[in-house]
């Protein structure tokens, strides 16, 4: 059953972020984002990363797009205006260096060169322990530098943030 | 089909049958007491011309909700005006899936677990369903083309974010002293003690959020008639506002659930079988909803963020610091 679920899932996920691309309206392009978040969610479910795809759901769906709806709700983009192509000259680059992405993620998928070893945290041995036992104890052991310098980053991203607001107070 | 697999069908199904249909009774009867309770602390009575001392009267505001006009304001976003009620009430309704309400029984021969479904990320499934409720709100908001609408989806949107940060957060020092995400785990890791006496703090943290995160009284600023008419669900009506109303009980439901399992001990109790704990320490929890609601008067928007921010968010870090302090002084 698991096969189906994810060429389900796949698929949605996929036609939101077509939509997501295609709609006019920026705040129904924002929604067609959260339902793709939501199926990749479901993705790493069925990859046995229950964690990851809780986090997914709160970080990305539950905290970032709600921002993202707050802005383009605030800013009331006027849809009705038809919207003018400021940037004509880079419709065929853009265009060219889709169809280079394209092929590129063919390639990666069809040959092996891409294909590392199986690694030491097979499906199984998640399963055993735990995802969340795993991933908690790697990021506080193996990965505790990387780890720490992340939340370095966004802690200075914060204190920038707040610095360039209150600049004209 | 094979045996096994049929048989958990049966169960699951019945388990879901049961556990949705006993919130949605739990939400009529909220309405009613909630109406009784209030009354009687303000020296009132109450609904009392419907059936014996006003029993029926949700009945009777159901009824009258279904079959009021069903009106969808003309420049308002069709879709998601429709789409939005649901999106607010179905994520309350799912949070249940995971909440352990009695001791595992054996019937038949079989083993049934009193939880729908034990999974072992249960508090962040929690989490995360619950952070769908805000699309709802936010949509409800800005698919009325309204202003007060907008102002109170915009205001609601923003509590809300705030107050689950602290909810994380506060619930993490239980997580901690479990070592699992689990329900079930938590609520079997309390049967010698509830981590109410434990993390004091922590649930201090946990019920002022909560309450900000169901927008109920003293925190019910998106809804502030005396600023913004309703609130999200201004141009609503009908069965819409009717489920709006739903969503915002069964949250308290949800909440307080949470709050059961985590810090009372869950259906842990003596004598009498664990349902009927679990039922009557969630009834304590929602009996203190509405204590606040008549008690306190409403906060002020800034008062709030200042609150949830400046204090709460510190306090809960305060909170963790020391459940790991104690943890590693006393080697568990």
């Amino acid at each position: 059953m698991e096969p189906y679920l994810f060429y389900v899932m796949a698929a949605t996920s996929v036609v939101a972020a077509l939509y997501l691309i295609f709609e006019k309206n920026p705040v129904f392009c924002a929604l067609y984002l959260v339902f793709s978040f939501i199926n990749i969610a479901v993705l790493y479910v069925l990859l046995e990363a229950q964690f990851i795809a809780a986090v997914q759901v709160i970080v990305y769906t539950g905290a970032i797009m709600v921002l993202f709806l707050f802005v383009i709700m605030l800013l009331m983009v006027d849809v009705k205006k038809k919207q003018k192509d400021d940037l004509p000259f880079q419709r065929i680059p853009a265009m060219v260096m889709g169809f280079v992405l394209l092929v590129v993620m063919g390639l990666a998928i069809k040959s092996k060169l891409f294909q590392g070893r199986e690694g030491e945290y097979t499906s199984a041995k998640v399963e055993s322990i735990g995802h969340t036992q795993l991933i908690g104890k790697l990021l506080f052991t193996d990965y505790l530098l990387p780890f720490e310098m992340t939340s370095i980053l966004l802690f200075v991203a914060v204190i920038g943030a707040i610095i360039l607001a209150k600049r004209k107070v | 089909m094979d045996k096994e697999l049929f048989v958990f069908l049966i169960i699951a199904s019945v388990k879901i049958f049961i556990v949705f249909n006993v919130v949605q009774v739990m939400v009529i009867a909220m309405i009613w007491f909630e109406r009784k309770i209030m009354a009687h602390m303000q020296v009132r009575l109450g609904p009392m011309r419907v059936g014996f001392h006003g029993l029926l009267q949700p009945i009777a505001d159901g009824i009258k909700l279904l079959f009021k006009e069903d009106i969808i304001p003309a420049k308002a976003e069709k879709i998601l005006f429709v789409l939005a009620p649901v999106m607010t009430l179905v994520p309350a309704l799912c949070t249940f899936a995971v909440i352990p309400f009695g001791e595992a029984i054996n019937i038949f021969g079989y083993h049934i677990d009193m939880v729908i479904t034990d999974i072992n990320v249960g508090i962040l499934y929690i989490l995360a369903v619950s952070s769908m409720g805000i699309y709802g709100i936010v949509m409800a908001g800005w698919s009325s083309n309204n202003k007060y609408s907008l102002l109170g989806g915009i205001r609601s949107s923003a509590q809300m974010i705030s107050y689950e940060l602290t909810i994380g957060l506060s619930l993490i020092g239980v997580i901690m002293m479990t070592g699992s995400l689990s329900m079930v785990d938590i609520v079997n890791a309390q049967s010698k003690m509830w981590n109410l006496v434990l993390q004091p703090l922590g649930f201090i943290i946990y019920a002022i959020s909560a309450i900000a995160e169901v927008n109920r009284c003293p925190f019910d600023i998106p809804e502030a008639e005396t600023e913004l008419v309703a609130g999200y669900h201004t141009e609503y009506s009908s069965m819409k506002f009717s489920m709006f109303f739903m969503a915002e009980y069964a949250n308290m439901i949800t909440v307080s659930a949470i709050a059961v399992t985590f810090f009372f001990g869950g259906w842990h109790g003596p004598y009498l079988p664990g349902v009927v704990w679990f039922m009557l320490k969630l009834s304590f929890c929602l009996f203190g909803f509405i204590w606040l609601r008549s008690t306190f008067p409403r906060l002020r928007y800034d008062q709030l963020m200042h609150f949830g921010w400046k204090i709460l968010l510190p306090l809960s870090l305060f909170n963790i610091l020391i459940t790991g302090l104690i943890m590693v002084v006393r080697g568990l």
